[in-house]
């Protein structure tokens, strides 16, 4: 049976492709975040995990509103990126694990998460930079998508996020491989991008939230979407999907590293990789 | 604490919001392709009336006007590829939301270390 080993998260944002794409890395600027992942790096090259799972949202690569769905499951045999619109480097395509997805969609639709299924989608900066940071020479582990809306209200509750990443969790739990797994929760933490609160960032609510991740992950969904966006922002409620890759381990959880630095672009930008106790 | 009650600067993109804006981030998100954004370059009148988009829209487009674009009905997701067109990066955006340069702006995102540690 696979097993999850770890559970993953870190910040998106767009202009760290770029500073990846031009090896700004030891920059000043850059240098506190990038340092953030060498004991994650060291951590996932002990484990070798041979499958992730990534919980993150579309910002109108793939979806559009003329179909926005809640949560959607890739089940392609590989995911490509694109340049959004700002010139974003093409990578290489990103191979997909079209059995697990299977999996995970009928385990999803059996447990009454009526997902939609995507044999064909883009993947944007909150799929692929993830991977990049966790695997900066290209080598990340095959992958399945699981993309969540943040982009039109209503937004699925932290708690119903917290139920599918649960439920997802069941099913790689019950797939029948000898394959080591990791989440990988992509976004956050708190920022807005938009309106005359742009800049908001809580440097309180994060602190209090990479806490929780370790041994109380409900703690957030106790908050409505619409409390998440006043405490961490519009951008900030991305948080859902850390709540989502979390809540697929089950058993206690150690911390291996977490590492917190203000700002990145517009976001209070944050790591942790969590592995199983 | 209510979950109808108002947030500063803050409109949530909901069915009213997506259904205003429609037009303007159906164009915006046509910008994901590099050819579509040269012909929106060629004759941005033009590029708009083939989406459809209301005076409102097209006026804010023609200002670069952000909040003007924000209650037109854009959602900053869309509008964040016109941003890409005009070569504005989300520091920029920041600035002109809150009537502040951009180095002010970045100023005050560090100056957010300052804030205290416990919730």
């Amino acid at each position: 049976m696979a097993r999850i080993v770890g559970g993953l998260a870190t910040s998106h944002i767009p202009a760290i492709g770029g500073a990846i794409a031009k090896g700004l890395q030891q920059e000043p600027y850059w240098k506190p975040f990038f340092d953030g992942f060498k004991p994650a790096r060291e951590w996932l090259a002990r484990e070798k995990p041979d499958v992730v799972v990534v919980f993150y949202n579309d910002h109108g690569l793939n979806f559009f509103l003329d179909k926005m769905p809640t949560f959607a499951v890739g089940a392609a045999a590989e995911y490509r990126n694109d340049d959004e619109g700002w010139g974003i480097p093409t990578l290489p395509p990103f191979k997909g694990v079209p059995e697990l997805s299977w999996a995970i969609i009928d385990h999803l639709i059996a447990k009454d998460f009526d997902i939609v299924t995507c044999q064909e989608m883009l993947v944007d900066h909150a799929f692929t930079v993830p991977l990049r940071l966790f695997w900066p020479d290209g080598d990340a582990p095959p992958a399945v998508p699981v993309c969540i809306n943040t982009v039109q209200f209503p937004l699925p509750s932290a708690k119903r996020c917290y139920a599918m990443g649960k439920a997802v969790g069941e099913a790689i739990a019950a797939w029948d491989k000898d394959l080591k797994v990791v989440t990988i929760g992509s976004g956050g933490l708190s920022h807005q991008l938009e309106g005359q609160r742009a800049g908001f960032i809580n440097k309180p609510f994060d602190l209090k939230f990479l806490e929780t991740m370790v041994d109380e992950p409900e703690w957030a969904t106790q908050f409505s979407i619409l409390e998440l966006v006043e405490m961490t922002g519009t951008q900030g409620v991305e948080l859902i999907n850390w709540l989502a890759a979390r809540a697929a381990s089950q058993g206690p959880m150690r911390k291996v590293c977490s590492n917190y630095h203000i700002p990145i672009s517009n976001t209070a930008a944050a790591t942790l990789v969590l592995e199983a106790a | 604490m209510s979950a109808s009650h108002e947030i500063f600067g803050t409109t949530p993109f909901d069915g009213t919001v997506a259904m205003r804006g429609y037009a303007i981030n159906k164009m915006c998100f046509s910008f994901n392709s590099a050819q579509n954004r040269e012909k929106f370059r060629g004759d941005e009148e033009a590029y708009m009336r083939a989406y459809g988009l209301n005076e409102n829209q097209a006026e804010a487009i023609r200002k670069r006007d952000v909040l003007g674009l924000l209650d037109a009905g854009g959602n900053v997701y869309y509008l964040a590829k016109f941003a890409g067109i005009l070569g504005l990066d989300v520091q920029d955006l920041g600035a002109a939301q809150t009537g502040m340069t951009k180095e002010a702006f970045k100023a005050r995102l560090v100056a957010q270390n300052k804030q205290t540690e416990k919730l």
